[in-house]
């Protein structure tokens, strides 16, 4: 009677990630989700990381020199793009939950991914030439 | 300036039409129309009903944005189809893409069964048509040669906020926008009863503030700012429990 793709289920994820027909909202949404999955899986390698203290300070040392490769320093970039988009959305879900500048959600939206933007920017520039 | 475009002003139209008779897979249906781009949406799907394929299934009956049965996804994005020009989702010569509603079970073709909406609405006790001293504005009650003036709620339950919403996309549990708005209509000082029902995972609290439903309402109900000013109806109701917990 009915079609699964049709039917929200967390079967169809995909399409949480669809922007098509959409306004700017559903890309703040889009975002939030990826950068907040990202944060997730970082908080997992964080703890393995620390996990190699457990096995001693030789395998901890060697983990750590592994992260100041390029890709691993590109990774951390990632997750300070999205601590950087995350939080300022949070800012702007939150002013919009007490009923501040909900007609201005849009253009909050737009200067929040201006200011991730520009903070991408700077903390590429810090982190790849430190 | 006559804005109308005339009969030698006809456009060929192709509607690409979804389709899906019981169990049976989901497939689009091709038909070349010859339309007034002045014409809404909802006369070429009759006429497509009428002239080319009888089994077509599709909702309708006011043809005045006042029954909410016509919504449908136009090119993807959702529509009342009784106000939806086809000169502003459609060119001459091209395709335009008509599909049921999301998050809503496909009845047939593009019909969708919304009665997961309307139970919602009854359970947080929104009616459609209110008397006016029962308005929570409380505005004066005037009289029309002795009877009440009623007045007709914004919301046609027409669905087309649940489905644009993102977060509707992700669950069939959340209670939806226009429940929300809807919940507003009494308020939870009111109505105590709604504060279990709304200050929930799958109530208020389940927005993203992505404010598609506030895009795609055709009645201006503007339901995402309801639902952030049910939010604080909720929190300041809690706050007002904390106290009343303590004497």
């Amino acid at each position: 009677m009915s079609t699964p793709t049709n039917q929200p289920s967390p079967k169809n994820w995909y399409k949480w990630f669809d922007p098509r027909g959409r306004d700017l909202g559903t890309w703040a949404f889009i975002l939030n989700r990826l950068t907040a999955l990202g944060l997730t899986f970082y908080l997992f390698l964080h703890l393995i990381v620390l996990g190699q203290l457990a096995i001693g300070p030789d395998a901890y040392d060697q983990f750590v020199e592994l992260l100041h490769s390029p890709v691993f320093i590109f990774g951390e970039l990632l997750v300070v793009i999205a601590g950087i988009y995350h939080g300022l959305n949070g800012l702007r879900v939150g002013l919009t939950s007490f009923g501040i500048a909900i007609p201005y959600q849009k253009q909050i939206f737009i200067g929040l991914l201006i200011l991730t933007i520009i903070g991408s920017i700077y903390f590429g520039i810090t982190m790849f030439t430190a | 300036m006559d804005m109308s475009h005339h009969q030698k002003d006809l456009w060929t139209v192709t509607f690409r039409v979804f389709r899906q008779k019981g169990n049976a897979a989901g497939h689009y249906d091709t038909f070349k129309l010859e339309v007034n781009p002045d014409e809404y949406v909802i006369d070429a799907v009759e006429r497509i009903w009428a002239y080319h394929d009888r089994t077509l299934a599709f909702a309708h009956a006011c043809h005045h944005s006042t029954c909410g049965a016509c919504g449908m996804r136009v090119n993807g994005v959702e529509k009342l189809t009784c106000i939806t020009p086809i000169h502003t989702v459609a060119k001459n010569g091209g395709i335009t893409q008509v599909d049921p509603l999301r998050n809503f079970p496909v009845v047939s073709d593009l019909v969708v069964d919304m009665g997961s909406l309307y139970q919602r609405m009854e359970q947080v006790g929104h009616r459609p048509v209110l008397p006016l001293p029962e308005e929570p504005a409380g505005l004066p009650v005037r009289k029309n040669n002795g009877n009440e003036y009623v007045r007709l709620s914004d919301c046609i339950e027409c669905g087309l906020c649940i489905s644009a919403c993102p977060v509707a996309l992700s669950t069939p549990g959340y209670i939806g926008p226009a429940v929300l708005a809807g919940a507003l209509q009494h308020g939870i000082k009111a109505a105590p009863a709604l504060l279990a029902l709304v200050d929930s995972e799958d109530g208020v609290w389940r927005c993203h503030s992505a404010f598609e439903c506030t895009k795609a309402c055709p009645s201006y109900v503007e339901p995402g700012t309801k639902i952030m000013q049910l939010r604080k109806q909720v929190v300041g109701e809690r706050f007002a429990n904390l106290f009343r917990s303590n004497r």
